[in-house]
């Protein structure tokens, strides 16, 4: 059996997902039923001046027959009285001695900060995550996002914390941000032991057609929220990509963003999180989730090999390269699986209007045929296929040739004119505009009937 | 094998007749329409003999514009509502989708169809009006899907148009053939009362045009005749005993069924002779009333029945046998039906021939036929100049509609001999274009 305890910056936990801070970790009674039901920590939501919440506070983006693929929120942080919060933190670790339970921290000035810090510490807290995150509410106070977007505002308040903080600390980053890789290398020089990342996203979910106001509404108004869910999972994990291959960020990293199943942790791992940290998944299924997540990551552990979490922590790093290194004598071609095909002709249109027009429609059959020399081997028609294993990319090239961007600039063969010889569409096959007029089969007419053909002298029945 | 007991409530009815294809709510026409592909070039579109924009319309409900979708479908065909619940979509749309290739469930085409026309029926919404009064007149005989829809696309065209129905209510074989598990009365009048709100066309009703005199009083005061009279009564077989009481014909006993649901009376025994869906109907409808024994006899094997594959598992499902390979000779009893004497068949080179000696009596108490239904070829030779093919259709242009006397246009199964509602709707709305394009001239 493969181990899952982790041990993150010096917070031990018998597996690696944890709670975010989220209205999930709002109270003891949250927490300890989620330690019961398998989480291995959780980050407590927010502590700080407590707060008043309004209602609505939750948007949610359905997608199709899908509900809240994407999701997001206008509340704020803890709104319960901070010694609330510190009795039951301190009976959750009593019942709990092995889980982590971190203390999320959001205060304003430097003593405030020594006190939350302290007394939380005493609580039991096993570590200390600093919100810098929030993007709503709190940011208009100074605090939240506000401090995750000025580096130096960041790393002032993690010094401010380091001097009191026997327990490590953890600073949680916005994505709300250009450059994610700035607060992360300013949390190193405050001293910060990991980061957490992404927080939410500054979002509007939606708009009410008939209010006219965007979700979550709030006695007919509302205000952006902070967007998270599986929706957000790509830029997330682009972001702990980033923190992690970034050569003077160099902290622990627990991913946020997305995570719903093992999948999601296993990827968030692969890209360098050593802890992940979910929250809208429990807040739409329950805790009860984690069984999945645990069975899943331990089933990928056994099949991989792999002992620890550390094992493959980061592992897809090497694979993540800048552009200008990617080879570009490297070609896949698509091709279809005439057995599989049920002749929808998604790929057909996707490529036609999409793409590259390298796809055809031949009489007699609806399964449509590449043509091989239109095609550059994109992927759209292999994505939206929705048959599995129907058309695949298959490789190409010889496989001996390998050039990249930078070594055709150092080369001197990229193009860098307007009108360059050298561009690479010039050698794509493109049809003439015109051409693209009378294609579309069926532009229906009202009322369409049947067209009927051939002679015009006999009964239907005949 | 009774599964049915006999309904003497129209609660009961209802049950015993529960809707094969109940109307989608909300959520689930949102789960089904959100596994439509958006095929290219559709093959449901092209499986629709009412081509119907069938991705769009899935499309629409889907982003929550079921105004829209219904807009869709109605452009298309006029029995849109009729058409989702009545058509045989396992064979057309639903045949055609493309997720049967990759054995997954075809999406359900019918019933989303019902699902946004019966939101814009109860709506009342105004989706369409009649178009800009053009002076001409064009008279409509029958009410059914052929004449309703011809003068719905003959009054957007312009026309004012008067629909002459020999029956009681529109509609024709919606409300009085189809089987009651398919379409509720409420649901199919519903849709005429809806499309004659939107149209403005005026019926008349138990208006049965008949003779000479009332074709040459529309003859002049109309500037074209739609014929859409549809087929008639039950073809005689020619039997001894045909004429017993219990013996009836299948449209006669289905009509019956429609209007007096759980009043109809059914034997204990029922036979029913024939092996198109009309028998499937006739025979699962018997089964639905409580009779405790029904059998299917059909002259010919089990594959040669015309009936779709999915009409005869429904009569199966409601415990109908199956007698196959068996003719009728006569039928027994003393004024009332007591048994059908059959001759045992066998097919030989495709004709069906009778085993000498094999003849037996089955016992029964009652005796459908479902063995096609006459053509009203007295009264098409009231119409001067009307040619009809060797089995009693009316002969007319395949685009336009046009009979051999031009200012007769005829649709629906008078002219095709007999298929769906919406090959009478599609065609109707061919001829209404035909009817408009020889006015125009």
């Amino acid at each position: 059996m493969p181990d899952l305890s982790i041990n993150f910056a010096g917070i031990k936990s018998p597996n690696p997902f944890w709670l975010a801070s989220a209205p999930p970790t709002n109270s003891g009674y949250q927490v300890m039923k989620a330690f019961d039901a398998g989480w291995g920590g959780a980050v407590w939501k927010t502590l700080g001046v407590p707060v008043v919440n309004v209602s609505s506070r939750y948007g949610g983006v359905n997608y199709r027959d899908k509900r809240l693929v994407g999701f997001n929120n206008i509340e704020l942080i803890s709104d319960r009285p901070l010694s609330h919060n510190l009795r039951e933190i301190e009976e959750v670790k009593k019942r709990f001695p092995n889980h982590a339970v971190i203390a999320s921290l959001m205060v304003q000035s430097r003593q405030e900060w020594h006190d939350i810090v302290r007394a939380s510490q005493d609580a039991g807290a096993d570590g200390f995550e600093l919100n810098f995150g929030c993007p709503h509410g709190m940011c208009e106070r100074g605090m939240g996002s506000a401090v995750g977007q000025e580096p130096k505002v960041l790393q002032m308040i993690v010094e401010w914390v380091m001097e009191v903080a026997q327990k490590p600390v953890i600073v949680k980053l916005t994505p709300n941000i250009s450059d994610i890789t700035e607060p992360a290398m300013a949390a190193r020089r405050g001293g910060a032991d990991a980061i957490s990342l992404i927080n939410t996203i500054q979002s509007i979910v939606g708009v009410d057609l008939d209010k006219y106001a965007p979700y979550p509404i709030v006695d007919g108004k509302g205000t952006n929220g902070g967007y998270c869910g599986p929706a957000v999972k790509p830029i997330a994990l682009n972001m702990v990509k980033n923190c992690a291959q970034h050569p003077d960020v160099r902290l622990p990293i627990s991913g946020i963003g997305g995570i719903e199943n093992w999948r999601d942790a296993v990827e968030h791992i692969l890209l360098g999180a050593s802890s992940v940290q979910v929250c809208t998944a429990a807040m739409h299924f329950g805790f009860g989730i984690i069984r999945e997540m645990t069975a899943g990551l331990e089933q990928y552990m056994v099949e991989k090999g792999f002992n620890t979490i550390y094992d493959f922590v980061g592992k897809a790093l090497p694979n993540v390269l800048h552009w200008e290194d990617l080879n570009m004598k490297y070609k896949v071609t698509a091709n279809i699986n005439e057995d599989k095909c049920i002749g929808c002709q998604l790929c057909y249109t996707a490529c036609e209007d999409g793409a590259h027009q390298a796809i055809k429609l031949n009489a007699g059959t609806r399964v449509p045929e590449i043509i091989e020399e239109n095609c550059v081997g994109c992927n759209l028609c292999s994505l939206v296929c929705p048959v599995e294993q129907c058309i695949t990319m298959e490789q190409t090239d010889s496989g001996t040739e390998h050039l990249t961007w930078k070594e055709r600039t150092e080369a001197g063969t990229a193009p860098t004119e307007f009108e360059d010889e050298k561009a690479g569409g010039r050698h794509h096959w493109v049809p003439e505009p015109s051409a693209a007029l009378g294609k579309e089969r069926h532009k229906t007419l009202p009322g369409k009937a049947r067209l009927y053909s051939g002679e015009t002298e006999v009964p239907a029945g005949a | 094998m009774a599964e049915f007991s006999t309904p003497t409530t129209e609660q009961q009815f209802a049950e015993n007749f529960a809707q094969l294809k109940p109307v989608m709510n909300r959520t689930e026409a949102l789960y089904e329409s959100s596994r439509c592909l958006f095929c290219f070039d559709a093959p449901c579109i092209k499986a629709c003999p009412s081509g119907i924009d069938i991705p769009q319309f899935i499309r629409q409900i889907n982003s929550g514009n079921d105004t829209g979708a219904a807009r869709t479908i109605y452009e298309a065909n006029y029995f849109g509502n009729a058409c989702g619940k009545v058509c045989p979509t396992e064979v057309l749309c639903e045949g055609a989708c493309v997720y049967n290739l990759q054995e997954v469930k075809p999406i359900e085409i019918g019933r989303l169809q019902s699902y946004a026309t019966t939101k814009a029926i109860k709506s009342g919404k105004k989706l369409f009006g009649p178009g800009e009064d053009n002076g001409k007149k064009v008279a409509v005989i029958g009410a059914g899907p052929a004449g309703i829809s011809a003068a719905c696309e003959l009054r957007t065209l312009g026309y004012e148009v008067d629909v002459f129905e020999a029956k009681a209510q529109p509609s024709g074989l919606t409300v009085y053939g189809v089987a009651p598990y398919k379409i509720t009365n409420e649901e199919t009048l519903a849709e005429m009362a809806y499309l004659q709100s939107q149209f403005g066309y005026n019926v008349h009703f138990n208006s049965a045009i008949s003779s000479r005199d009332e074709l040459a009083g529309l003859e002049n005061k109309y500037d074209a005749i739609f014929l859409g009279i549809g087929l008639g009564k039950t073809n005689e077989l020619g039997l001894p005993g045909e004429d017993k009481i219990n013996c009836t014909g299948a449209v006669e006993f289905i009509a019956e069924l429609r209007q007096h649901h759980h009043e109809v009376a059914v034997g204990r025994k029922v036979i029913v002779l024939g092996g198109g869906n009309t028998a499937m109907d006739a025979a699962s409808e018997s089964s639905r009333l409580g009779a405790e024994n029904v059998i299917l006899a059909y002259r010919r094997a089990k594959e040669e029945m015309g009936a779709y594959e999915f009409e005869y598992d429904l009569a199966k499902g409601v415990g109908v046998k199956g007698l196959f390979n068996v003719a009728p000779v006569e039928i027994t009893g003393n004024g009332y039906v007591a048994g059908v004497k059959f001759i045992r068949t066998e097919t030989k080179d495709g004709r069906v021939q009778e085993i000498a000696g094999s003849e037996f009596i089955e016992p029964c108490d009652m005796v459908i036929k479902a063995t096609g239904q006459a053509k009203q070829t007295e009264f098409l030779n009231l119409i001067p100049g009307l040619k009809l093919d060797n089995k009693g259709r009316i002969i007319a242009n395949a685009h336009t509609g046009q009979t051999s006397n031009p200012k007769y246009f005829a649709s629906g199964d008078a002219w095709n001999g007999g298929a769906e509602v919406v090959n009478a709707a599609a065609e109707a709305k061919l001829t209404a274009r035909g009817i408009h394009a020889y006015l125009s001239k």
